[in-house]
């Protein structure tokens, strides 16, 4: 008995984290895809970019990890502002399949230029001592890193719905999300507030690569193998919502633990079926406001 | 005497006619055959990839339906068209190959009338879950798909019990060929027919098709099942010239490189699918062994360029360059 719910709670446990780390990464996708209408396959690069500077950031800087983390954040951030600019900014208007091939365009250059900065394989960071071990919570003993990941998305999911829901900034971007032509006309500059939240997006995604680094580790396919995740929690969730987003991601990322933990040889299919499913009944995801 | 007033209706009347300029592509492909008779394992590639992007082009270039899951089609055409051979001793090729076409556009019927109630990003996730489906269920079933390690022990009589399959795969070549001869003349049948027509409309504009009463539905179920059908063949000639089926033909990767060999080539034009496939695996095949890299950022950069700049692919650029040199000339 004591076994089963061990292991249950493991289950649930390294769901959620990992989770997290979906949420951490989607999270800028799914504002910017609602703002926009941007279909954007190349956020995974973000994510990408953000685990190979903080990488960078402690091998070759020698900065400690927590100081690595916002370092590469604030660099994509800003790098991205760039792109956006150069490459989005013209396709706004454009056909969603223009959209799809510039985003795939950026994601195989992005690929091909970290395979040459970094060679092929994988890279891997040491992680402070204080959250390499296991922390003891009386009846049993939970990975440190794990523990550290839950709370520093948990604190990132409260500090976006604050911004969100209770700023002026936030109002704005509802306001852009729910209908930017209106949105518009009472004077808010969609244009620039998108800007900030594109650079927001993703920096955050970033700080999400540059804590996959670790569990998921980092490799030049990233932005292509976790693509579709990242795509079915947006989705899943509903474009332009953080609570859609959060729930997306901790529905689909326990789910999907849960399947490999229980059922390994099939247990892969399962997240396809569930994202298949829900978007059939609901086509703008749990959360998303239908606009036809 | 001034000139008659052109018809307006001539040059629909005209745009079905073959003209002579249409005969390039297979003049090429007869001409490579000699000069090049060592590349025959390529050129049957090629073949293969041109008819798969044909079929991409009817949904994509001319119904105007995104999919990032192509893939699956041809998986299953590549699948169905193996196993008929590895399980049940189905050897002999030109019924198996229909066989599988047919699995192919069943399953193209089947998920085209869930598919085809949705658009934009939903039915691009859609699509894309799709193929990955089917790709999980092929490794979960590996018993039998052959799974991870591919499925082997596929085998087929010679064409018409005469010709004999060779090293250099010639005889492929020409098998391949003679059914990318028959797809294209039904494709372009479909694209020039009022059914075909109807699909343009459908892709510039589906409410107005609505509202003068097209079936817009209807007909994206039906050319959704024929490409599904032609894909399913393209996969079938695959798994039959290759004697062996992997996992990544359902892949995510295969939906995504056809799409851009398609872009690149030029879509809503037929033509685009050979000059786009012919251009990409050319090249491929030279660069990507050398230098993978810089092979991989050259097609994300003209992907990139593309979409900026050249918005029709290669052939629209051309079309604009004989433009410029015609104006020029009068």
């Amino acid at each position: 008995m004591d076994t089963v719910v061990n292991m249950m709670v493991s289950i649930v446990f390294d769901g959620v984290a990992y989770a997290m780390i979906l949420f951490i990464i989607s999270v800028g996708l799914s504002v910017t895809m609602g703002m926009m209408g941007f279909v954007n396959l190349a956020h995974g690069v973000y994510a990408m970019a953000g685990g190979y500077f903080t990488v960078s950031a402690m091998v070759a800087m020698g900065l400690p990890f927590l100081l690595a983390l916002p370092c590469a954040a604030l660099l994509v951030g800003a790098a991205s502002v760039v792109l956006e600019r150069l490459l989005y900014a013209p396709l706004y208007r454009a056909r969603e399949l223009d959209q799809v091939l510039l985003s795939i365009g950026i994601v195989l250059m992005a690929s091909a230029a970290f395979t040459f900065a970094y060679g092929p394989g994988p890279v891997s960071i040491d992680v402070p001592a204080y959250l390499s071990g296991q922390l003891d919570a009386g009846f049993r003993t939970f990975p440190a890193y794990r523990v550290f990941l839950i709370a520093v998305g948990a604190l990132l999911a409260f500090v976006l719905w604050y911004g969100v829901e209770r700023t002026t900034i936030g109002a704005r971007i509802r306001a852009a999300v729910d209908n930017r032509r209106m949105a518009e006309s009472v004077g808010i500059d969609v244009d620039s507030l998108f800007r900030f939240t594109f650079a927001l997006g993703s920096g955050v995604a970033a700080l999400g690569g540059g804590l996959a680094v670790e569990v998921l580790g980092v490799n030049p396919g990233f932005a292509i193998q976790y693509l579709v995740l990242f795509l079915i929690v947006v989705s899943v969730g509903g474009l332009g919502t953080i609570k859609g987003t959060l729930v997306a991601a901790l529905v689909l990322g326990v789910i999907d633990n849960a399947g490999k933990y229980l059922w390994p040889a099939g247990g892969a299919f399962i997240i396809y079926a569930v994202t298949i499913a829900i978007l059939l009944v609901r086509p703008a995801g749990l959360f998303g406001k239908s606009h036809d | 005497m001034t000139e008659p007033e052109p018809n307006a209706t001539a040059h629909v009347l005209r745009a079905h006619r073959w003209r002579a300029v249409e005969a390039t592509p297979w003049l090429v492909a007869i001409v490579a055959f000699f000069l090049l008779p060592d590349y025959m394992t390529l050129g049957t590639q090629i073949v293969i990839t041109v008819m798969f992007a044909l079929s991409l082009d009817l949904i994509l270039g001319f119904a105007g339906i995104i999919t990032l899951g192509h893939a699956a089609y041809f998986g299953v055409g590549a699948y169905a068209c193996g196993m008929l051979s590895a399980h049940l001793g189905w050897t002999e090729p030109i019924s198996a190959l229909l066989a599988a076409s047919l699995v192919a556009a069943l399953v193209g019927w089947l998920s085209g009338l869930v598919l085809m109630r949705y658009h934009g990003l939903t039915l691009l996730m859609l699509t894309l879950s799709v193929a990955i489906l089917l790709q999980e269920l092929a490794n979960t079933y590996s018993g039998f798909t052959g799974g991870f390690d591919g499925l082997t022990g596929i085998s087929f009589q010679p064409v018409f019990g005469v010709f004999e399959y060779d090293l250099w795969s010639h005889t492929h070549y020409w098998y391949a060929l003679a059914w990318l001869a028959i797809v294209f003349v039904i494709a372009r049948r479909i694209v020039y027919s009022p059914f075909g027509r109807s699909l343009v409309g459908i892709r510039e504009n589906p409410l107005r098709m609505h509202a003068i009463g097209a079936p817009v539905f209807r007909r994206q179920v039906a050319v959704y099942t024929v490409s599904a059908g032609i894909a399913g063949l393209a996969g079938a000639l695959f798994a039959q010239a290759n004697t062996f089926v992997t996992m990544d033909v359902l892949g995510f990767a295969r939906s995504g490189i056809i799409m851009i060999i398609l872009i690149l080539g030029g879509t809503g034009r037929l033509y685009g699918a050979f000059v786009g496939a012919i251009v990409f695996m050319a090249l491929e095949d030279e660069l990507a062994r050398l230098t993978p890299e810089f092979w991989e950022f050259g097609v994300g950069l003209a992907l990139v360029l593309v979409v900026l700049f050249a918005r029709n692919g290669i052939l629209g650029l051309f079309d604009r360059l004989l433009s410029r040199v015609t104006e020029r000339s009068r």
